[in-house]
């Protein structure tokens, strides 16, 4: 019984992602640091090898709209948010760790 | 003068500092906290943190025109802002003024996760922008240290907030940075007491007895003397109010002037003239004594000179001190009415000793009296210690002293200790000393009263007796017998024995008088018999000699003849016929 809930929950989870195959990711950065460049390749790297014609991302520089960083809660940088598919997701860092940014999206199963 | 100097002299020689317009404690830093440099405020759960900060904010946009910036970590802005409204802040009413930025930095540990190298710059970024949108001067960081729970990687998160508080520093922004106190050794749960070099402050609430006491000190202030004692601060409707124990020198003015005590003839023992204005009086004594009563007749005085006063009742409901006043004839009622009397009554236990110095600071503040009441100060040893209690009425009369404001605390005197070295400590505060006495002589208990000490001014030693009569308290004449005073039936007895001696050498004297009178007159009488006498003594004599002249000039004439018949002895004529001769020549 306990373990058949557990799948329950579980399961609408994982065909989610799959149904709007179309993922929202949004990476804030402060200005052109070579963290923020960093980043940016981080991900795009990642994005072409696993999530290849199905992602989007948008880059918001806070150096040029700062008050965009209350909105999604942001005080560290580079903070990569995943917006599609709920539920949101955070990482923050230069991405340098890619298995852990796979775990943290939630992308490693996908492949 | 050399006060205002004092003041002034440390903020411009040595830092510029930011008052934060919190009550007392711009007093113990010498004019605020550092300004442009961050003050880290350390305390424990519900010690006031937050609303230290608040009020720092809040007083900084109404009072200095400083307007502020609030990153509140863990509040959210309405949970904030109603907390705020309790305190009398309206944080709207600030923020739609563009004088308050508020911002609520949420983060949920679960949604992040960790990947590389990050920093705070999106942190940077939004105080920076938040500070731009109100022009800010001042920031406040509550609790900054929330985020080594939901960020990742402790190390980088420490250097970032130390280059937080640099940054802080460098834009010239006046930051209160409030922590957590999780252990008595030390100041903040991850040490970041260690970035901030200018100024720590750390509150605390403690609970003693079941009462709770806060407070406040001062750990350092880099560049700045300031008060290193321990404060006592107390959180109200009106916000923080800290209450500085030294910072009240003895340097009050001593007025000449005198005022009555109320009875007439205790301002005769008082050397004619009564209280010093401004001076501070205590009333000891036994229970039952009348101490209530003295006070009572002092304050009716006051008012009646159209003074206000302010009655301090620790004991006493007022209905029942205007009742029982009534009883000997003082009515203070059309002066409560008339609100030149104001009753302030509260058990002693309702809180800890700072807060009733603290409230009754307040209350003297608002009322402006020039008269205050302490009725009575022992009742406030039930909540502390007597040193405690001590320390507070030193704090409470020089704040006294230099309002100007003649203060009377009645003492209640255990019964049967010896009464001078049980009030010592409090007596050497305490310029006038009158002592309320229960005599107990022949059965019976008489109130008595004495002039113990009273400074600068020539007062009596004499224990008087008094009666509370309806028309209020009656001094009496003084009958010393063997013992001491006489008093109540002994005094009755004396006075009557006096009376009795009194007639009695009167009458005694009358009667002296009376002999003397009757011995004069017996004496002239005396006096006149003997002049009869002696008169009639004189006639006699004056007769005898003028008879015996007489019979003798008869007799030598009849002799001269007989010789001359004679002519017996010529020799014996010759002269007498020689000159009758010789004259014949």
């Amino acid at each position: 019984m306990s373990a058949n809930k557990k799948k329950t929950r579980a399961r609408p989870r994982k065909p989610a992602p799959r149904k709007p195959e179309i993922w929202k990711l949004r990476l804030y950065v402060a200005g052109q640091t070579p963290k923020s460049i960093r980043a940016f390749a981080n991900l795009k790297v990642l994005c072409e090898k696993h999530l290849k014609g199905r992602y989007r991302i948008e880059v918001i520089d806070l150096m040029e709209n700062p008050q965009l960083a209350r909105g999604d809660q942001i005080i560290a940088v580079p903070t990569l948010i995943r917006k599609l598919p709920q539920p949101v997701r955070k990482i923050i860092g230069d991405l340098s760790d890619s298995m852990r940014v796979l775990v943290g999206l939630d992308v490693r199963k996908e492949d | 003068m050399a006060q205002k100097k004092k003041a002034s002299q440390p903020s411009s020689k040595t830092l510029p500092k930011a008052a934060t317009g919190i009550q007392g404690l711009d007093e113990i830093t010498l004019g605020g906290l550092p300004r442009g440099r961050p003050t880290l405020i350390s305390g424990g759960a519900g010690s006031g943190k937050t609303l230290f900060g608040l009020e720092f904010l809040v007083r900084g946009a109404a009072q200095y025109n400083e307007p502020g910036v609030f990153m509140s970590f863990e509040e959210s802005i309405p949970d904030l802002t109603k907390n705020a409204a309790s305190l009398g802040f309206d944080l709207p009413r600030l923020a739609a003024d563009k004088k308050l930025f508020l911002d609520h930095v949420l983060i949920t540990r679960s949604e992040i996760s960790e990947s590389g190298e990050y920093d705070l710059d999106g942190l940077f970024i939004r105080i920076a922008d938040a500070v731009q949108r109100v022009g800010a001067r001042r920031v406040v960081l509550d609790t900054i240290e929330s985020l080594f729970s939901e960020l990742p990687n402790p190390g980088i998160l420490r250097a970032e907030i130390r280059r937080l508080f640099g940054w802080l520093k460098d834009k010239g922004l006046t930051t209160v940075i409030t922590a957590e106190r999780d252990r008595p050794d030390r100041l903040t749960r991850h040490g970041i007491e260690e970035f901030v070099s200018d100024c720590v402050i750390v509150l605390d609430h403690r609970i003693r007895e079941e009462i709770s006491t806060r407070r406040l000190r001062i750990v350092k202030y880099r560049g700045s003397t300031h008060g290193t004692n321990e404060y006592p601060f107390l959180i109200d409707e009106q916000g923080i109010s800290v209450l500085p124990i030294s910072s009240l020198g003895l340097d009050h003015a001593a007025p000449a002037e005198r005022i009555s005590s109320g009875i007439a003839r205790l301002d005769g023992m008082l050397g004619g003239k009564g209280f010093y204005r401004g001076s501070s009086i205590l009333i000891s004594g036994t229970s039952g004594t009348g101490k209530t009563s003295v006070a009572a007749h002092f304050v009716d005085a006051a008012c009646r000179r159209g003074e206000r006063c302010l009655f301090f009742a620790f004991e006493e409901s007022p209905r029942q001190i205007v009742r029982n006043m009534r009883s000997i004839g003082i009515n203070l009622q059309p002066w409560v009415r008339k609100g030149l009397l104001l009753f302030q009554a509260a058990r002693p236990t309702y809180g800890g000793i700072e807060e009733h110095l603290l409230v009754t600071h307040k209350r003297i503040s608002s009322f402006q009296p020039s008269v205050v009441v302490v009725d009575p100060v022992t009742n406030l040893i039930m909540v502390s210690t007597a040193n405690e209690v001590r320390s507070m009425l030193t704090r409470l009369v020089d704040f006294l002293k230099t309002q100007g404001i003649t203060s009377i605390f009645t003492s209640l005197t255990a019964g049967g200790g010896p009464l001078e070295a049980s009030e010592a400590d409090v007596s050497s505060l305490m310029d006038t000393w009158l002592v309320l006495e229960s005599i107990e002589i022949g059965g019976e208990r008489n109130r008595a009263l004495y002039v113990l000490k009273s400074r600068g001014m020539d007062h009596s030693n004499q224990i008087r007796e008094f009666l509370l009569t309806d028309n209020g308290l009656r001094l009496l004449d003084v009958y010393l017998g063997p013992e001491g005073v006489l008093t109540g039936s002994a005094r009755m007895s004396q006075e009557e024995r006096e009376r009795t001696a009194g007639t009695s050498r009167r009458q005694e004297l009358e009667s002296r008088q009376r002999e003397l009178e009757r011995e004069r007159r017996t004496f002239e009488a005396r006096m006149a018999t003997l002049q009869t006498e002696h008169e009639a003594k004189e006639e006699r004599i004056q007769q005898t000699i003028s008879e015996s002249e007489s019979l003798g000039k008869e007799a030598s004439k009849a002799r001269g003849q007989m010789v001359r018949s004679r002519k017996a002895d010529a020799s014996a004529y010759k002269k007498e016929g020689g000159a009758k001769a010789a004259l014949k020549h």
